[in-house]
C-alpha cells in the first residue's frame, strides 16, 4: 500500500506551522480520506470542514499542493509518494484553526442580493417555462457554494481592502441567475454596479478554473453582467442593439 | 468547571436543523409574525438534503394527468407496508404539489415538460412519473431556494452550533443548550417552541450514504426530554450505493438510474429482479423483461419493471443475489443504463452521477455498468408526532422531517423524503408558531440545568487516560453494521444490545486531546452519545417486532404478520430507564380505506 507524507497547517489564528504526516493509502482515496485517516490515529484534534463526501456540499475546500480544490474530489493517485503533499486551509478567508476557515464572508454577500421579484402568473395561477430558457440558469444552480472561485479571486485573495466593495464570483453567478430568471421582473443594475462592484473583475478567468463543477462563471455569467453594466449607460446603444439584433461586445 | 459566562439567546420559535425540513420551518414560522433562530450544525446549505438527488414526489399530474393525491397516497402507504400514519400520508399527497409550486416561485428552476410545466420522472413505488426534479440534484436546487428565500425573512441563523440538550419548564420545553462548534464556547436558547428538524440516524452504520451529521441528535434530544420515538426499527437500506473503492463504499447512487432506464442484473448479466416480486405487487409488477421494457413508454398498457420496486424489496434481492455467489467482482451487482440509453440522456439527466463514478471510481456510466450495494440511508422511525400539527408527547416541542416517524410506515418511498420535509417542515414551523403566540406566562430556563449541561460537555477535554473517540465510534459502527443491518435475528440482536452496553461504558471514560476551538476530535466524543442512545432504541425496537416488515427483516421471522401491522414500537424513558410498549395505529376511515380495495 502505498505511503503518502502528509504536509498538513497545523495553527490558528496566533500561530501555526506545516506538520508532516505518514500515512498509508489504499487505492481509489481522496484527501479527505487520508485527513481523516490521520485524524483517527495521529492527530485526533485535526480540524476540517466536511460533510457529504461525495461533491455535493462544497464544505471541504482547502489548498492542495498550492491548487484549491475540494478534498473530497482529489485521488490520492494525483499525487507522487515521493513527495509531501501540502494541504491547507484556503487563503481568503481568516483562519479558525488547522484547515477551517471563516467563510462568514460569503454568507453575508449572500443577503445584499436583492431577491426574485416575479411577474404575475398564468391564469391557472402557475408558471410556465421553456428548458431552452432556463438552461443556462440551470448551469448557475449546480454551484455547490464551496467558495473556491472566491479563494483564488484576486480582487479579494491579494486585496483584504476590497472585500468591502466586491462580492465575488460566487455571487456574480447567483445575480445572473436571477437577472437572466425567466420570471424575474427586478433590476439589479446599481447593485452590481456600486454594491457588487463586478467593474472590479478583471476576467483573468481563475474562477472558472477552480470551479468543481465546471460553471463557466467568467463567461457565461460574470462578462454578461459586465455588458449589462456598459449598456445601461446608453440606453440608446442598448436600444439599437436590441433592435438590430446584435450581441455586445465584452466592456 | 462550569462555564457560568454562556451566552444567551431568545426566540419565540428555535428550529434545530438546517436542512429542508428546518428552513421551511423557520421561513413558515417567520411568515406568522414571531421571532425565530434556526440552529445549525453545519454552514448554512451545507445540510444532508443537498445530497438528496432524484426529486420531490408530487402528484402535480404534469406527465399523466391520472395522477392525484389519492393515488400519491395508496402508493405511500403500499410502499409501507400500511404501517404508516394514515394522516400524515394523507397530509403529504395532498400538500406535497402547492409546496412544489411554491418552491418555484421562491426561485426553483425544476426541468421542464414540452410545453414548459414541471417535468416528472419515475421512481420506485410510485404509480406514475412523478418526481419534479432537476437532473439529479434537486436536493441542492431545494435547499438552495429555501436557504436563499429564508435569509430574506428575518430569521436569525445560528451556524455549526449543535445542541446538546433541551430544557424543560416543568413539563413544557424552554430552551435548548448547546455549543459553538468554531470556538467551543456554550450557549442558551431560550424559546417558547422548538421544532426538531436533525435528520437521521445514519452515522450509527459503518456503509451509510449520511454524511457525519446525521448522529441521531434529535432523536436523542426528544427521547431525554421525554417524548415518544415509535418505529424506530424500520431503517432504510437504500439498494444502490456505491461499492468500490473502499473509501466511498456507501455513496448514494440515485434511483432516478432505474428511474430513467437503468436495469440490475447479476453476474451472469440476468436481471435478476424478475426472481423477486413479492406476491403483495405481483398484480402492479411485469413478470418478463418485454413488458417491463414497454412500461417505460406505455404505462396505460403494461406493467412496471420489478427494478422499480420499493426500495426495501431491491436492497434484499441485491443482498440475496451477492449471498448466492452471483454478485460483481467487488461485492455488489450491477447497474446498467448504458446498453438502454445514449450517452447524451445519461449525461443530461444524470450529471452527477456520471460525474461521481468519473471522479471517484473511474467508471464511465455512458459506456460501462456502475457496480451497487446496498447502503443504509433513512430512519423511518422517529419522535411520534400529531399528523396535522406535528406536536411531540412533550409541550411546545414540535418535529418535521425524517426526525419524525410515522409518515413512511415501515418502508419510506424514494421522492417522498423531499416532499415530507416541505409538507411537515411548514407545518411544523406554522404550529410553533401558534403555540408560541399562545403561550401564556413567563418563560423560565432553571440555571442549574444550564450548568449541568455545560459541565457534562467540557468533561471530554479535562479526562486522563481514557478512549479515543473515533475508536468507539468505529466499534459502535461495526456492530451496527455486522449485527443491526438489513437482515437481522434474535440471537445477534441480543448480541448487539450487549456490545452497545459495553460501548456505552467505554463512552463514559472518552478522553478528547486538544482544546475547545474547532476540534472535531471534541465533537465526535459529545456525539457518541446520540449515536449510542439511537442505535440502542433502534436494536431494541428491533428485537421486539417478531416478524419481517419493509425496512425490518428478521431472517428468523421471515414472514409479515397481520397483528404486528396493527402496532407500532414505542420507546420512551421513564426515571432514566428506556422503556418499550407496542400501542394500535391511528384507524384509517372508511373512505380512505375503500381506495386500496378500488384497483388490483
Amino acid at each position: 500500500m502505498p505511503t503518502f507524507t502528509m504536509r498538513i497547517f497545523r495553527g490558528d489564528t496566533a500561530r501555526g506551522e506545516f506538520r508532516d504526516y505518514r500515512v498509508e493509502a489504499e487505492e481509489g482515496m481522496v484527501v479527505l480520506d487520508v485527513i481523516h485517516r490521520v485524524q483517527a490515529t495521529q492527530a485526533p484534534d485535526l480540524a476540517v470542514r466536511w460533510n457529504c463526501k461525495a461533491g455535493k456540499c462544497g464544505s471541504c475546500s482547502a489548498e492542495v499542493d498550492g491548487r484549491p480544490r475540494l478534498m473530497c474530489m482529489t485521488r490520492m493517485e494525483l499525487f507522487s509518494e515521493r513527495e509531501p503533499v501540502t494541504v491547507a486551509p484556503i487563503r481568503a478567508f481568516p483562519l479558525i484553526r488547522d484547515l477551517v476557515t471563516d467563510v462568514s464572508f460569503n454568507f453575508e454577500k449572500a443577503k445584499t442580493i436583492p431577491p426574485l421579484r416575479l411577474k404575475p402568473p398564468e391564469p391557472d395561477g402557475t408558471y410556465r417555462m421553456m428548458q431552452e430558457d432556463i438552461d443556462r440558469i440551470q448551469e448557475f444552480h449546480k454551484c455547490i457554494e464551496c467558495f473556491l472561485c472566491q479563494d483564488v479571486c484576486h480582487v479579494i485573495r491579494d486585496h483584504e481592502e476590497n472585500k468591502r466593495a466586491f462580492a465575488g464570483p460566487r455571487v456574480f453567478i447567483k445575480v445572473a441567475s436571477l437577472e437572466m430568471h425567466p420570471l424575474d421582473t427586478r433590476d439589479r443594475t446599481e447593485f452590481v454596479r456600486a454594491t457588487a462592484s463586478v467593474g472590479l473583475c478583471n476576467i483573468t478567468k481563475c474562477c472558472t478554473e477552480v470551479c468543481p463543477e465546471g460553471i463557466h462563471i467568467t463567461d457565461n455569467a460574470i462578462i454578461p453582467l459586465k455588458e449589462r453594466m456598459a449598456d445601461s449607460f446608453d440606453p440608446i446603444v442598448w436600444l439599437l442593439r436590441k433592435f438590430r439584433g446584435q450581441t455586445t461586445q465584452p466592456a | 468547571m462550569a462555564n457560568a459566562d454562556y451566552e444567551t439567546h431568545e426566540h419565540d420559535v428555535i428550529v434545530i436543523g438546517a436542512g429542508g425540513a428546518g428552513l421551511r420551518a423557520a421561513i413558515e414560522a417567520a411568515a406568522q409574525g414571531v421571532s425565530v433562530g434556526l440552529v445549525c450544525k453545519s454552514l448554512l446549505g451545507k445540510a444532508h438534503t443537498v445530497m438528496a438527488e432524484g426529486g420531490i414526489a408530487a402528484a402535480l399530474g404534469n406527465v399523466w394527468p391520472e395522477d392525484n393525491w389519492q393515488v400519491h397516497f395508496r402508493d405511500t402507504m403500499r410502499g409501507g407496508k400500511m404501517l404508516n400514519n394514515w394522516r400524515m400520508a394523507q397530509l403529504h399527497a395532498q400538500e406535497a404539489p402547492e409546496r412544489v409550486l411554491e418552491l418555484e416561485r421562491w426561485g426553483a428552476l425544476f426541468d421542464r415538460t414540452k410545453d414548459g410545466r414541471i417535468l416528472q420522472r419515475d421512481f420506485g413505488g410510485h404509480r406514475y412519473a412523478r418526481l419534479a426534479h432537476v437532473g439529479d440534484r434537486t436536493g441542492l436546487e431545494m435547499i438552495r431556494t429555501l436557504q436563499y428565500h429564508g435569509i430574506h425573512q428575518g430569521i436569525d441563523v445560528y451556524m455549526e452550533c449543535t445542541i446538546a440538550r433541551l430544557l424543560k419548564d416543568g413539563e413544557r420545553v424552554s430552551g435548548a443548550v448547546g455549543y459553538w462548534r468554531p470556538h467551543g464556547k456554550v450557549v442558551l436558547f431560550k424559546a417558547k417552541a422548538i421544532v426538531l428538524a436533525t435528520g437521521g440516524i445514519g452515522k450509527a452504520w459503518k456503509i451509510t450514504s449520511n454524511s457525519w451529521e446525521y448522529t441521531g441528535d434529535g432523536h436523542a434530544l426528544a427521547l431525554w426530554a421525554g417524548a415518544d420515538l415509535i418505529d424506530m426499527e424500520f431503517v432504510q437500506f437504500h439498494p444502490t450505493g456505491m461499492v468500490w473503492p473502499p473509501s466511498v463504499r456507501g455513496i448514494l447512487v440515485t434511483e432516478g438510474v432505474r428511474g430513467d432506464g437503468g436495469m440490475l442484473k447479476n453476474n451472469q448479466g440476468e436481471r435478476f429482479m424478475f426472481n423477486y416480486i413479492p406476491e403483495f405487487f405481483k398484480g402492479e409488477t411485469a413478470d418478463n423483461e418485454e413488458e417491463a421494457d414497454r412500461w417505460y413508454d406505455d404505462k396505460r398498457n403494461n406493467r412496471r419493471t420489478p427494478d422499480l420496486l420499493p426500495r426495501d424489496e431491491v436492497a434484499r434481492a441485491i443482498n440475496a443475489e451477492m449471498k448466492a455467489g452471483r454478485g460483481s467482482p467487488h461485492g455488489g451487482v450491477y447497474l446498467d443504463i448504458a446498453s438502454r440509453r445514449t450517452a447524451d440522456y445519461i449525461r443530461k439527466r444524470l450529471p452527477s452521477m456520471y460525474h461521481q463514478f468519473k471522479e471517484l471510481a473511474g467508471v464511465d456510466i455512458t459506456k460501462e455498468p456502475m457496480e451497487v450495494g446496498p447502503t443504509c440511508h433513512y430512519v423511518m422511525g422517529g419522535v411520534r408526532v400529531d399528523a396535522d400539527s406535528t406536536a411531540a408527547t412533550v409541550p411546545g416541542l414540535f418535529a418535521a422531517g425524517e426526525v419524525a416517524g410515522g409518515m413512511h410506515g415501515s418502508n419510506r418511498l424514494g421522492g417522498n423524503s423531499l416532499s415530507d420535509l416541505l409538507v411537515f417542515g411548514r407545518r411544523a414551523g406554522l404550529h410553533a408558531a401558534l403555540y408560541a403566540k399562545d403561550f401564556g406566562g413567563a418563560l423560565t430556563v432553571d440555571a442549574g440545568q444550564v450548568d449541568a449541561v455545560a459541565r457534562e460537555l467540557v468533561e471530554p477535554l479535562a479526562r486522563v487516560g481514557g478512549e479515543n473517540p473515533y475508536a468507539i465510534q468505529a466499534d459502535l459502527q461495526e456492530t451496527m453494521q455486522s449485527l443491526v443491518g438489513l437482515i437481522r435475528t434474535e440471537r445477534e440482536l441480543e448480541e448487539a444490545l450487549r456490545k452497545l452496553e459495553a460501548l456505552k461504558a467505554r463512552a463514559k471514560r472518552v478522553r478528547v486531546e486538544g482544546g475547545r476551538t474547532y476540534n472535531p476530535g471534541w465533537h465526535t466524543a459529545l456525539d457518541l452519545r446520540s449515536l449510542l442512545a439511537v442505535a440502542e432504541c433502534c436494536a431494541l425496537a428491533a428485537l421486539e417486532r417478531k416478524e419481517s416488515r419493509g425496512g425490518h427483516t428478521r431472517d428468523d421471522h421471515p414472514y409479515t404478520d397481520d397483528q404486528w401491522g396493527k402496532v407500532n414500537v414505542v420507546l420512551r424513558l421513564k426515571n432514566g430507564t428506556l422503556q418499550l410498549s407496542r400501542e394500535p395505529l391511528p384507524e384509517m376511515p372508511g373512505e380512505l380505506r375503500a381506495l386500496f380495495q378500488e384497483r388490483k
